[in-house]
């Protein structure tokens, strides 16, 4: 093909998609002109190109849709949406010929006729074929200069700011996109390269090398960098066609849609754009079509006419969030429970029973469709359940909020680049295989006999873990590979979507970031791998797909949701658990039932009021020997003079405390659902007994108006933010546990060695806890402990030790040390649990 | 013999073809040099659990993953016993993917005049013709020359696929 045609036709593509958009926007802003220039200078050049390539149906056409944009551009007339629906018709004219030209190289025969008699139609000139002297004084303008047709630059984006008339043009360079990948394959060989260089220099220990390694190390990771932003593209380039496709489905089904996008700067890697973009089109198009109500059903319902679709992108670490909302109607969750029965998804009674948001679920479910009608838009039973294999495949995970009249929101969470995954590295019998850590829950050493060990359940083997069953399946089983026995090792605890599994491994060493290889054409076949790559030590390995596996486990009678419903029992039972909780009601210093969890009061007393004794303002009373304070349990509570006054006694070890209330209702077990109340730290929050509003009061609030030290280790409760220090040399890792730790509401001091958490525990800050690695080079985590234990201060300060290997060797050595709990790294969930207990351990009865 | 191998046109020089040989059990196959990337001996081995029985494992062959495919197997012949001795293989390439043919031993390159091509005889068994492009009657034995798309095309006669 003629270079210079290839060019223009690259270009024009481009353009044409830059022009579908900016259409759009100029409808809705008619009095925009700089959209409007805008649009005129693209048409134009291709309308100019064309004619020097000798392209006479474009240049028609290009002329035709230009003339009448002038009108527009003049104010000549109105700008009508028939109109623009014919210049959009236009474009699509226009794009079809380009698409035969790249193929064929030259333009297809045809007739453009009843677009161009329409256009100038609309024009007012029928029959006019001459240049609108107008429309071309109109690019004659100095502020909007006419692209110069043989030399026009090559343009480095699609998205065009369409605010500033003259954009300032970043300088780029066209790539092919070939080049590229094959940057990357080098840089990937020269991380693995680089890697094996410092794996061969941890082993010789040669100082020598130490320096020029490190300088190698930062410039290849600087390099990785580089070229992996190459190949990022703001995920708006997905977008594009959006507007253009939302403005065709408004039409179509009579709804005046607002598309409204936020975040289309957010980056990605092109091959997960090229994943996502099938899947996002889907959704907004089911937006519109099912989501969104017709108008006149808005009106009814008091919502505005118009419909907004609106789609965010945003960063989160190293995953990119995109959520896709409508302010529609919200999911129909009967009907999709009707649906989900007489499709015979799953048990009827099942079904009845499970709650909205697990319903909602079903709509991922294979040829699952609602419409009532099938109509042109959606409904053709390609469906969610296509979109959410897809975004599995990338590691991704989809989920719904919706609530009825309100609307619905998808939430789908991806990784940024397929391209290095960090993945821990296991082993079954002498092989090793990579696991992806996206899909790593957490990871448990299980051995016959001991506390954590693989039961059977119909024969087939589970794991209790947290009072929750977790379906097992040996990996040596699955690759039909001799491994260990099948009870000794490691389970690494997967989740694919809603589905949780463990899989048995022999042994399990590090955390690395690997380059991922494709699998041979040969081997693409098998399901469980979904590409290899070289370690550190020049060795390949296979990299296992937690999607594959658990489709295995299918296969080799593990039945999932057997388990599943298994499990759901096993939470019904703990809600059961929870339901049955002894509460002890009372009324304090007003009408209003007040409770307390029975489990916490040591005893109840009734005491002669003339015994009450005061210090002070402060009351109290000789109890078994010893003066124990008093303390109301509603400020607006009178102390009684005569008579008998009951007490709630809470103690602890030596300590206790008398809680002052009017009179003590009942005992009752109820279910515990609570509801917090804000500004109210003297509640745990408000709950119903026995169809009562009743506040469930807390403990932690009281106890320091007794004695002000009792809870002197841990933070005033009423000021419940504790400080975590956080202490992991990986940069990674801080990153990663930081915003988790914030989100469960610590505050958090940052280390990333051993003597800067011991500078920041020796200067005056309070600290509550030490979260801290325990593999780092130089002091490690253990070094930290001995110091902290060795120092008077800090001697009782709960630790907790994470560690990506967990070794025996190292459990063993953790538990020497009092007041250290052992968390697995990557165990957020075991990490907020350990934080909760160890501090809660403070708050409540330490 | 309709169409001619495009690789033994690019392995002619002056009427000549141009063959790796390598030999399997007792039989001498040649590999058009045009084929063939490089011949290496083979180190670490990563086997892929479940893979066809022909892919005897992944190698990384300076920074590339090859994938190793056994012409034993291949040729239905039983596997060797192991021996102390290093494993070579051929390395060729198909698509933008390096495979290595696990071959008993490789020797020297040769040179066939053109004009001694034959069509594969049938009494080479429907698996070897099925491999075979054609052959060549050298003096004292018969050289069979491998067709590589064939030899590599394991997962679409198997049903392994």
């Amino acid at each position: 093909m003629d270079e210079l045609l290839r060019e223009f036709l690259t270009e024009t593509s481009e353009y044409l998609d830059t022009v579908d958009v900016e259409l759009v926007r100029f409808e809705r802003n008619p009095n925009d002109t700089a959209i409007l220039r805008n649009i005129f200078r693209l048409v134009h050049t291709i309308k100019g190109t064309c004619g020097f390539l000798g392209l006479p149906r474009l240049e028609a056409l290009a002329h035709a849709a230009e003339t009448l944009m002038g009108r527009f551009r003049d104010g000549e007339q109105p700008v009508t949406s028939r109109d623009v629906t014919l210049i959009l018709a236009t474009i699509d004219r226009i794009k079809h010929i380009i698409t035969e030209l790249e193929r064929t190289s030259v333009e297809p025969p045809g007739q453009d006729d009843d677009l161009i008699l329409r256009l100038e139609r609309s024009s007012g000139g029928a029959g006019r074929r001459e240049i609108d002297p107008a429309i071309l004084a109109a690019f004659d303008e100095p502020e909007a200069p006419p692209p110069v047709q043989e030399a026009a630059p090559p343009r480095g984006g699609t998205v065009t700011d369409a605010v500033d008339p003259a954009p300032a043009r970043q300088q780029t360079i066209r790539v092919a996109v070939n080049t590229l990948e094959h940057l990357m394959t080098m840089v990937s060989e020269l991380v693995l390269t680089r890697n094996q260089l410092l794996d061969i220099a941890r082993r010789h220990e040669d100082n020598r090398f130490s320096v020029p390694l490190q300088r190698l190390s930062h410039v290849t990771a600087e390099l990785q960098e580089s070229v992996m932003k190459t190949r990022m593209q703001p995920i708006g380039t997905a977008w594009q066609k959006l507007p253009r496709l939302v403005r065709d489905l408004s039409d179509e089904l009579g709804k005046p849609i607002d598309l409204v996008m936020r975040g289309a700067d957010t980056e990605l890697d092109r091959q997960v754009l090229d994943i996502i973009k099938d899947p996002l089109t889907h959704m907004v198009r089911n937006a519109a079509d099912h989501g969104l109500e017709s108008p006149a059903e808005r009106r009814a319902l008091g919502k505005p006419e118009r419909g907004t679709i609106r789609l965010g992108a945003y960063h989160e670490g190293g995953t990119i969030t995109i959520e896709i909302a409508d302010d529609g109607r919200g999911l129909d969750i009967p009907a999709i429970r009707a649906k989900a029965i007489a499709r015979g998804l799953a048990p009827a009674a099942e079904i009845e029973r499970m709650s909205d948001a697990q319903v909602a679920k079903f709509i991922f479910h294979p040829g699952f469709s609602t419409a009532e009608t099938v109509t042109a838009v959606s409904g053709r039973g390609v469906g969610m359940d296509v979109v959410k294999t897809n975004i599995e495949l990338i590691g991704g995970v989809i989920d719904i909020h919706s609530e009825p009249g309100r609307g619905t929101v998808f939430t789908v969470k991806i990784p940024l680049t397929l391209a290095i995954i960090a993945a821990l590295i296991v082993s079954v019998g002498d092989q090793r295989f990579a696991i992806p850590q996206m899909a790593v829950l957490e990871l448990v050493r299980v051995r016959p006999g001991s506390e954590q060990r693989i039961e059977t359940v119909n024969g087939a083997p589970v794991l209790r873990l947290r009072e929750r069953l977790l379906p097992v399946m040996s990996l040596a089983r699955i690759l039909e590979r001799p491994g260990a026995a099948g009870d000794d090792g490691f389970i690494v605890v997967l989740q694919v979507g809603r589905q949780r599994f463990g899989l048995l491994v022999d042994g399990v060493f590090h955390t690395e970031e690997i380059v991922v290889k494709p699998m041979s054409r040969k081997l693409r076949h098998l399901q469980v791998f979904s590409g290899n790559t070289i370690l550190g030590d020049g060795a390949v390995v296979l990299i296992i797909d937690p999607n594959g596996i658990s489709r295995a486990l299918g296969a080799h009678g593990v039945d999932a949701a057997a388990f599943d419903d298994a499990m759901a029992e096993m939470e019904d039972e703990r809600e059961e658990e929870i339901e049955s909780t002894s509460l002890l009601v009372f009324r304090a210093g007003g009408p209003g039932q007040k409770a307390v969890q029975l489990s916490l009061v040591t005893r109840l007393e009734e005491i002669d009021a003339s015994r009450i004794e005061w210090i002070g303002d402060r009351p109290f009373v000789q109890y078994r020997g010893r003066l124990m304070p008093l303390v109301p349990a509603s400020e607006k509570l009178a102390i009684r003079k005569e008579g008998t006054q009951p007490i709630l006694i809470f103690s602890d070890a030596d300590r206790a405390m008398g809680l002052i209330v009017d009179d003590i209702v009942d005992i009752v077990d109820e279910r515990l659902v609570i509801d917090p109340v804000p500004q109210r730290p003297d509640l745990v929050g408000s709950t119903v007994v026995r169809g009562q509003a009743t506040e469930l009061i807390n403990v932690a609030h009281f106890l320091p108006l007794a004695h002000e030290d009792w809870l002197c280790r841990a933070a005033v409760p009423s000021a419940p933010i504790r400080t975590v220090l956080l202490v992991d040399d990986s940069d990674f890792f801080r990153g990663m546990l930081a915003p988790v730790l914030r989100a469960a509401g610590y505050r958090l001091v940052l280390a990333a060695s051993v003597d800067e958490a011991l500078d920041v525990l020796g200067s005056q800050r309070v600290i509550d806890v030490v979260v801290s690695d325990i593999e780092m080079p130089g002091k490690t985590g253990f070094d930290l402990i001995e110091s902290l234990r060795a120092d008077q201060r800090t001697q009782h300060l709960p630790v907790i030790a994470l560690s990506s290997y967990i070794s025996p060797a190292i459990v063993e050595r953790a538990r020497r040390y009092s007041g250290v709990e052992f968390v697995a790294k990557f165990d957020r969930g075991g990490l907020l649990a350990a934080l909760a207990a160890t501090l809660d351990g403070y708050g409540e009865a330490a | 013999m309709s169409a001619i191998d495009p690789a033994i046109i690019a392995s002619t020089v002056d009427d000549a073809i141009q063959y790796v040989t390598v030999t399997v059990g007792e039989q001498l196959f040649g590999i058009p040099i045009a084929r063939v990337r490089d011949v290496f001996v083979v180190g670490a081995l990563t086997p892929v659990p479940l893979a066809p029985p022909e892919v005897q494992g992944l190698v990384n062959l300076r920074g590339r993953v090859v994938t190793a495919v056994c012409m034993r197997r291949r040729l239905g012949l039983p596997a060797l016993e192991p021996t102390s001795g290093s494993v070579m293989a051929v390395g060729l390439e198909q698509g933008d993917e390096s495979f290595g043919l696990i071959v008993d031993g490789v020797g020297e390159v040769m040179r066939v005049p053109v004009d001694t091509r034959e069509p594969t005889p049938p009494h080479l068994g429907s698996r070897w013709a099925s491999l075979a492009s054609h052959i060549h009657r050298l003096e004292d034995r018969l050289l069979i020359v491998l067709d590589v798309d064939a030899v590599l095309a394991f997962d679409n006669d198997g049903g392994a696929g």
